[in-house]
């Protein structure tokens, strides 16, 4: 059974034009980029046409993108540079709803000894620009937030913040691992000086990303050692999946506008049927300002995991902020900082679409969907049927 | 992913004994919808006999809490009352197949549905939780709870305690009473401190140095991202360098001092550590 996948903001699939591109590069042209052979020494060019590419997406300058091993290289890297190249300010400004590649990298600077203020979001999980002119001060060394989120999907108005650092010329950091290729981003007006993204959150693979750093952006590396990336990222250059990454940059260029318009009618088709079909469900997040493709649900009375297992039964892969379908007990902490119930939490589910989904596969889940809610209201003792009474249950 | 046994996923996608019976003799209620699992069991006892006749469930939770009230129902139908009270959260488990480890709170919130609802049956009320015997308010777990499934289980770890019960598991803030209760817990039976080695020859004590820092001190380093490397023993200097996250951090004078606390109590009492 082919999966209907809808977890396309955990990983996406590897578009069959960025395979078609990479292969060479594993096998034929397996040459070290930095050797005096032409063998090797070609493959230069070939990142540089990616790095082009890359550059071309996000409307920056190619030599202000420097490739890494993921998003979480990324955006630890920028933090890191930002808090050596102003080694006498120790403030980080945050939000409570960061991925943990930021979150719990902030969280272990706090334990070093810097002050991290961690915004908080209001029940939409909107940030309040007011909360962070109050937090920012003379020690404010960098402000590091998403520009979407990826569990709800809300995009942040990093314009609007970032002008107002660029006024108090305080460094400006934003994680765009879930926009890239779903909405558009140029950094020619775009007031931010770092900015982190992933391959295979854009039908590239995992394990190759890319950090923009504004020219004029003072810069430490975190990986030291060979001369790679011009000395800002030491290590054997991955060859094969920065090609990827190029053709996926490639491909998303000049098709956001279309590609958006596809993935939210078919996501807010979606949700509007579930929202119809399911009593007692709710959004959770900015349904005026989320990504394209993310609709993040609430089922009162059941629980995500039991919703994703009993889905995955029909093949529709999708992911949860329960607790138990995480590693730990802990619920989501982007709906717990928003202030969703506990009991909607752990009902959530998040559907999160690509390009490659269709109108049958989403009807297949609008039909699926309500009888699995309904099976597993009726196993609960919090269940109620269609018209809001309890359930005398005979089974 | 859980990797669940095929009995886990047959019982949480066809589960046996949904629902609550009418008029029922024992009603077990235990967990909320706030902690994330909640199970409602119902039992149908047979006076003459104290056979429980029948047993009906409803449960909010994972797939797992699911399978494991299920399989709690099947267990328990035709056993006499006493009989029922000797299934411990293991068998439920066992039923199944074993499950996760971190999975284990929801064999424990069966075994709690029954006894729950046997008292009811028997008429036993139940004591109301003292406000100061909360241990875990994420989960409202009690101290009592927490040293009963410990015994039951034979757990020594706060890990452990958390898959059992989740206590801990949300804020992590009650994790030193956790611990606390258990070395009180099992104070008698706890491992006794190694002996510190009388005379050591120069190579006995490089080994015993290089095996404290690997299984005492790096461990802990690693977690936070850092790491250590013993350089060089003259004497009774040892020298270190530290590594990743830990070099140039502000913690690591402090580091150093613990690491000279544990080398002298557990090696020689004359150490002295310094970095490269």
């Amino acid at each position: 059974m082919k999966p209907v996948y809808l977890d396309n903001n955990a990983t996406t699939a590897v578009a069959p034009e960025v395979f078609e591109a990479m292969q060479p590069y594993l096998t034929e042209f397996y040459g070290n980029p930095s050797s005096m052979h032409t063998f090797g020494g070609q493959l230069h060019r070939k990142i540089e046409d990616a790095r082009d590419s890359v550059a071309g997406l996000l409307g920056a300058e190619p030599e202000e993108i420097i490739f890494t091993s993921c998003g979480t290289e990324s955006d630890n890297t920028a933090i890191l540079s930002a808090i050596e190249s102003v080694p006498g300010k120790r403030h980080i400004i945050t939000t409570r709803v960061e991925h943990p590649a930021v979150r719990s990298f902030c969280k272990h600077l706090g334990r070093k000894g810097y002050r991290i203020t961690f915004l908080p979001v209001n029940h939409q999980g909107q940030l309040n620009i007011d909360d962070l002119m109050k937090a920012l001060n003379e020690d404010t060394v960098l402000v590091t937030i998403m520009y979407a989120n990826n569990e709800i999907g809300n995009i942040y108005p990093i314009e609007e913040i970032g002008a107002i650092l660029r006024e108090r010329q305080i460094l400006f950091h934003t994680d765009a691992v879930q926009v890239m290729g779903k909405i558009p981003v140029d950094l020619k007006t775009l007031p931010v000086d770092m900015l982190s993204l992933s391959g295979h959150k854009l039908h590239a693979p995992k394990g190759i990303g890319a950090l923009y750093v504004r020219k004029g952006t003072r810069f430490h590396p975190y990986l030291i050692g060979g001369h790679q990336e011009k000395g800002r990222r030491a290590g054997t250059e991955n060859v094969a999946s920065i090609i990827g990454l190029g053709k996926a940059c490639a491909l998303a260029t000049g098709n956001i506008d279309k590609e958006s318009n596809y993935l939210s009618n078919l996501r807010d088709k979606l949700e509007v049927s579930l929202l119809k079909t399911c009593p007692d469900s709710r959004v959770n997040g900015d349904v005026a300002s989320r990504l394209p493709n993310t609709a993040n649900l609430s089922f009162e009375y059941v629980e995500g995991e039991a919703i994703l297992l009993r889905l995955n039964e029909y093949g529709i892969c999708a992911s949860s902020g329960s607790a138990c379908s995480s590693g730990s007990l802990e619920p989501s902490h982007v709906l717990r900082a928003m202030g969703v119930p506990f009991t909607a939490i752990h009902g959530s589910i998040r559907f999160s679409l690509s390009r490659y989904n269709t109108g049958e596969e989403i009807d297949k889940v609008i039909e699926i969907v309500p009888k699995i809610i309904k099976e597993l209201r009726l196993l609960s003792p919090f269940g109620r049927d269609d018209a809001g009474k309890k359930i005398a249950c005979t089974s | 992913m859980w990797e669940y046994t095929d009995k886990v996923r047959e019982y949480f996608l066809n589960p046996k004994n949904i629902g609550e019976i009418e008029n029922p003799d024992g009603v077990g209620d235990v967990g909320s919808i706030v902690c994330g699992d909640a199970l409602k069991l119902t039992l149908k006892v047979d006076k003459e006999t104290g056979k429980i006749t029948d047993a009906k469930f409803q449960t909010f939770g994972c797939a797992s809490a699911i399978a494991s009230s299920s399989a709690l129902t099947e267990l328990i139908k035709g056993k006499t009352l006493d009989e029922a009270l000797k299934i411990g959260n293991q068998d439920i488990a066992d039923f199944l197949g074993g499950l996760p480890k971190e999975k284990m709170h929801c064999s424990v919130m069966g075994k709690e549905a029954l006894e729950a609802a046997i008292d009811n049956y028997r008429g036993i009320e139940r004591p109301v939780e003292e406000e100061g015997k909360l241990v875990c308010k994420c989960f409202d777990v009690t101290e009592e709870k927490i040293r009963k499934v410990a015994i039951e289980n034979h757990l020594t770890t706060v890990d452990e305690i958390t898959d059992y019960t989740k206590a801990g598991g949300g804020c992590g803030e009650c994790q030193s009473d956790i611990e606390a209760i258990l070395k009180d817990l099992w104070a008698l039976k706890a491992p006794e401190k190694p002996v510190k080695p009388k005379k050591l020859t120069n190579l006995q004590k490089i080994a015993l140095i290089q095996e404290i820092i690997e299984s005492e001190i790096r461990p802990g380093l690693q977690a936070d991202g850092g790491d250590i490397e013993l350089i060089d023993i003259e004497g009774n200097k040892v020298v270190i360098a530290f590594r990743g996250m830990c070099s140039g951090c502000v913690k690591s004078g402090m580091t150093i001092e613990g690491i000279q606390t544990k080398l002298r109590e557990l090696v020689s009492e004359d150490l002295v550590v310094e970095t490269q």
